[in-house]
């Protein structure tokens, strides 16, 4: 499959690294600069063309003939839609574009079909749904879902006084009465996908497979506070912060937000009348005790600067018990930040990559095969898989899975029947029209046969 | 430095030339001659130290430019070295150096000897000297590239390293099915030369030493008189089998995607055949009094002029007696050299088609302080990058000359054999003029001399960077 990339900021290069790591694509990289495109040719892959993804002949160099997907993640909206329309018009292509103006994002939803534009990806909002989700569930690191929110991988950290600490993972099911099952435990630098013996310690994190309904008691059991947030304060009125205190409003949880700059906040108390926005600089810790961080149960910092969030963060950390997360744009030394006791980071562009990755590997598998799904899990280190088994397939389905010759590292998570979620034991089958949830540290799956030896 | 890779690479390496060697074992087998366990023991050897190389697997494979530089010259270093064993072992060179000079001059394709007399050098032997050759023509880790499942991306730095030209860009977005693509050019190429050599008249022996020297622009032949002996029309065949790898194999990959147009707009391959043309009318009309016939001259124009520029370094006479202008026309071809990304060596025409216009930018600029010009090729404006590459490469390349012809004038030859023969050895040519010339040999040099010569002809065909890079302390420190 022939994917051009255009533009090689942070998510283009995100983009890149991880689907030259795929078997089968093909990626050609453009970009306004030469220096740019020559660090990225060189690092990974793919090819590399200089020019403006809105210039015809750089496209055509590029080969936007014979390309599947074009995706423009160039700085501006322009750009990006203007390429995706040429792009359209010169070959018979998927195109995504990466727009992000809150002023286009009603706008470009009027023109999507008329510009032929297949997916519209605006980091924002994107990163704004991911602060939300992980408000509602606050006790979660990484919140992934699948089978439309039929099941849940729920990451998080295990408390050292925790009954799960020093606890064997194939007695957890039948001494705490769950039914939920460890998908994968991270241990510093190390992702294992556990056996049956693993014994898990306190202080790990660990990934749950489980139906929303059936991981709330199993976190009441092993001591974990489930309930949703009731308020939330942010600080710094961006973009993201408009879109999370829109979708937060709207579940109950009240906002109070944190900006510099009186313009913004009068723009922001017009849009939100129901937040309270308040016009103040966050670096100064008197206000924020004044605004109650101590007694907040969340605290998001949204600030344009990396360096910032994570010393509010952790200030708000030493402060209070709520959550907090922390927004990080730039800084790309996650195991550095992971070590600094911060609850959960988001990084909108990872976020974003990860959106248009799945796209990708989704299109690239519709033509026999069905990937619903696809997250990243443990850190990056292994993938969960959603399959549709959409036929009868003689070498995996009506066996009894103890049977299947399933290579190492593979787990098969839970089957989804007709909306029942079974965690299959040794006897159960895989059948037609079921959904698959796998864990793997295998990359590249592309077919449920895959998992087979 | 991410020292493990790069002997993991080496190693890799080794192992593709302890399989290379057992080709000549083979021959030496056919023709039975006593000689073929020289080959199976330098095999097993190359064979050994790759295993020691490559048990242990590095954790972290990233290769980046240093690491790609030095992999690369260590792997041509390492590879002569064990490459030359054979013929010590087998009685044909006796000493060290004389030895590893030859199989340097292989692997580079450069096609210079030190044998005074091919006569009574097993056949195995000569095989193996040729293949060299078609080994070094297209790089031996391109081909590792190409079949290993090596580290994904950052392997560019180790296809820039070794293949030739001002700025190496891929074919294809994927660096594996890039040299794949490379390589099934040359095979073809290979295959269709030795066969048409098959047809004309040759035994499978000569054919197939024959077409890897042509192929690989490299040059060493069967026997004493080059391809002087053979008929028209081998000859014929050989000069074209030249010109065409002498071209940029991207071309050929052009043309294969039915982009005829794009591959006929080739500034470079335009030049390179202008070139051509031009030399050989010079020097058929300058030689007309030499030979016998319009045809012979223009016949060995052709052969001589084609053998210079693609730096093949095959003749059909003795160039030594020709006229002055003649013979200073080849010298000038020897500097130029073929395309870039073709098999051939030399400066490449690319370079000097950049510091031409680079040279008349500047004139302009002269004229008008104020204007402003970019150096354009093939309708686009080259990156700056590129221009001043070039014109440090060709700065450092005579400075290699200068110390070289220096440092081998302490043989006491006459000035046309010391320059000739470091030029003929940095271009990767085979023979020079004078001593050194087409009927001449490199015997007569001391080691000392044939250790400067075999560090030319790595820097040649490497394009000299891979090879000054080792001597800097920067690259060791940690």
């Amino acid at each position: 499959m022939k994917v051009i990339i255009v533009g090689s900021g942070k998510v283009g290069e995100k983009l890149l690294e991880k689907l030259s790591a795929e078997p089968d694509i093909e990626i050609t990289l453009i970009d306004i600069k030469a220096d740019a495109v020559s660090d990225i040719v060189n690092d990974y892959d793919a090819m590399g063309v200089v020019g403006s993804g809105i210039d015809i002949e750089t496209l055509d160099s590029a080969g936007v003939k014979d390309a599947d997907i074009v995706i423009a993640v160039t700085g501006s909206d322009e750009i990006n839609l203007m390429t995706c329309l040429i792009a359209k018009k010169k070959g018979n292509c998927q195109t995504i574009a990466r727009v992000r103006q809150p002023e286009y994002r009603k706008t470009v939803e009027l023109i999507k079909e008329d510009l032929g534009l297949t997916m519209i990806v605006n980091p924002e909002f994107a990163a704004a749904s991911e602060i939300a989700r992980a408000l509602r569930f606050p006790s979660a690191i990484q919140i992934d879902t699948f089978a439309h929110g039929r099941v849940e991988i729920l990451k998080f950290k295990v408390p050292v006084e925790s009954v799960l600490n020093g606890l064997k993972v194939s007695d957890i099911v039948y001494k705490l009465n769950c039914d939920i099952l460890v998908c994968g435990v991270e241990r510093g630098d190390d992702a294992f996908i556990p056996s049956g013996d693993f014994v898990i310690n306190g202080g790990d994190l660990v990934s749950i497979v489980a139906a929303p309904t059936k991981a709330t008691p199993f976190f009441k059991k092993i001591g974990i506070k489930t309930n949703k947030v009731k308020d939330a304060m942010i600080i710094g009125g961006g973009a993201t912060a408009f879109y999370l205190s829109k979708l937060l409003l709207r579940t109950g949880i009240s906002v109070k937000i944190i900006e510099q700059k009186r313009e913004r906040c009068e723009h922001l108390a017009e849009a939100l009348p129901e937040a309270i926005v308040i016009c103040a600089d966050a670096t100064d810790n008197k206000l924020l005790l004044e605004e109650g961080i101590d007694r907040a149960e969340s605290v998001v910092t949204l600030t344009n600067i990396d360096e910032e969030n994570i010393m509010l963060s952790l200030y708000a950390k030493s402060m209070s018990v709520g959550k907090v997360v922390t927004k990080i744009n730039r800084i790309a030394y996650d195991n550095v930040i992971d070590n600094l006791e911060l609850d959960t980071i988001i990084y909108p562009k990872n976020i974003t990559a990860e959106y248009i990755l799945r796209f990708v590997r989704a299109k690239k598998n519709s033509l026999g095969n069905n990937i619903e799904t696809l997250h990243y899990i443990l850190d990056g280190k292994a993938e969960a898989l959603e399959f549709k088994i959409t036929a009868d397939i003689g070498s995996v389905t009506d066996i009894p899975i103890e049977t299947l010759k399933i290579k190492k590292n593979v787990l098969i998570t839970c089957i989804n029947r007709g909306g029942k979620i079974i965690h299959p034991r040794g006897a159960d089958v895989i059948k037609k029209d079921d959904t698959v949830i796998i864990v793997t540290t295998h990359k590249g799956f592309e077919n449920i046969t895959d998992i087979l030896e | 430095m991410n020292y493990k890779t790069v002997f993991y690479t080496l190693g890799m390496a080794l192992y593709a030339e302890a399989v290379c060697l057992l080709l000549p074992m083979i021959c030496a087998f056919c023709y039975s001659e006593d000689v073929w366990w020289c080959f199976l023991v330098c095999s097993a050897l190359a064979a050994a130290l790759g295993f020691i190389f490559t048990f242990k697997k590095p954790e972290r494979k990233n290769i980046y430019a240093k690491e790609g530089f030095v992999i690369v010259s260590f792997t041509w270093i390492l590879m002569s070295i064990v490459g030359c064993i054979p013929f010590m072992l087998s009685g044909a060179i006796k000493r060290f150096v004389p030895a590893l000079f030859e199989i340097v001059s292989g692997f580079t394709t450069t096609g210079a000897s030190v044998f005074k007399t091919l006569n009574g050098v097993p056949k195995s032997v000569l095989f193996w000297r040729s293949f060299s050759h078609w080994i070094g023509g297209m790089g031996v880790l391109v081909l590792l590239v190409s079949i290993l499942p090596l580290s994904g991306g950052s392997n560019m730095h180790l296809l820039k390293a070794e293949s030739t030209g001002p700025s190496v860009s891929k074919l294809v977005p994927r660096v594996k099915s890039s040299s794949t693509i490379l390589y099934g050019i040359y095979i073809f190429i290979t295959v269709a030369l030795s066969v048409t050599l098959l047809i004309f008249g040759l035994d499978l022996f000569e054919a197939l030493t024959i077409t890897f020297g042509t192929v690989g622009t490299g040059g060493f032949g069967v026997f004493d008189t080059s391809i002087g002996g053979y008929s028209d029309k081998v000859q014929w065949a050989v000069t074209v089998g030249m010109i065409l790898c002498g071209i940029d194999f991207s071309v050929y990959y052009l043309i294969l995607m039915g982009k005829i147009k794009v591959a006929l707009k080739s500034e470079e391959v335009r030049v390179y055949l202008g070139v051509i043309a031009v030399a050989v009318i010079v020097i058929t009309v300058n030689c007309l009094g030499q030979f016998t016939s319009l045809y012979e001259s223009f016949k060995h124009a052709s052969i001589q002029v084609s053998s210079i520029i693609t730096t093949t370094g095959f003749s059909s006479v003795d160039f030594n007696f020709w006229p002055q202008l003649s013979k200073s026309v080849l010298l000038a071809l020897m500097v130029i050299g073929a395309c870039a990304g073709s098999t051939g060596g030399g400066a490449k025409v690319s370079r000097i088609i950049i510091l031409f216009k680079t040279l008349i930018k500047e004139i302009k600029v002269a004229a008008h302080p104020k204007s402003t010009h970019k150096v354009m090729m093939n309708g686009r404006a080259l990156e700056h990058e590129t221009v001043r590459a070039v014109n440090v490469y060709m700065v450092s390349y005579i400075a290699i000359v200068i110390f070289s012809v220096l440092f081998v004038s302490m043989d006491n030859f006459d000035f046309t054999t010391t320059f000739s023969s470091v030029l003929a050895t940095l271009n990767n040519i085979g023979p020079g003029l004078s001593v050194v010339g087409p009927t001449g040999n490199f015997g007569g040099f001391s080691d000392f001399s044939l250790l400067v010569l075999i560090f030319d002809m790595l820097a040649g065909r490497l394009e000299i960077f891979p090879m000054l890079i080792l001597f800097s302390k920067y690259t060791w420190k940690k």
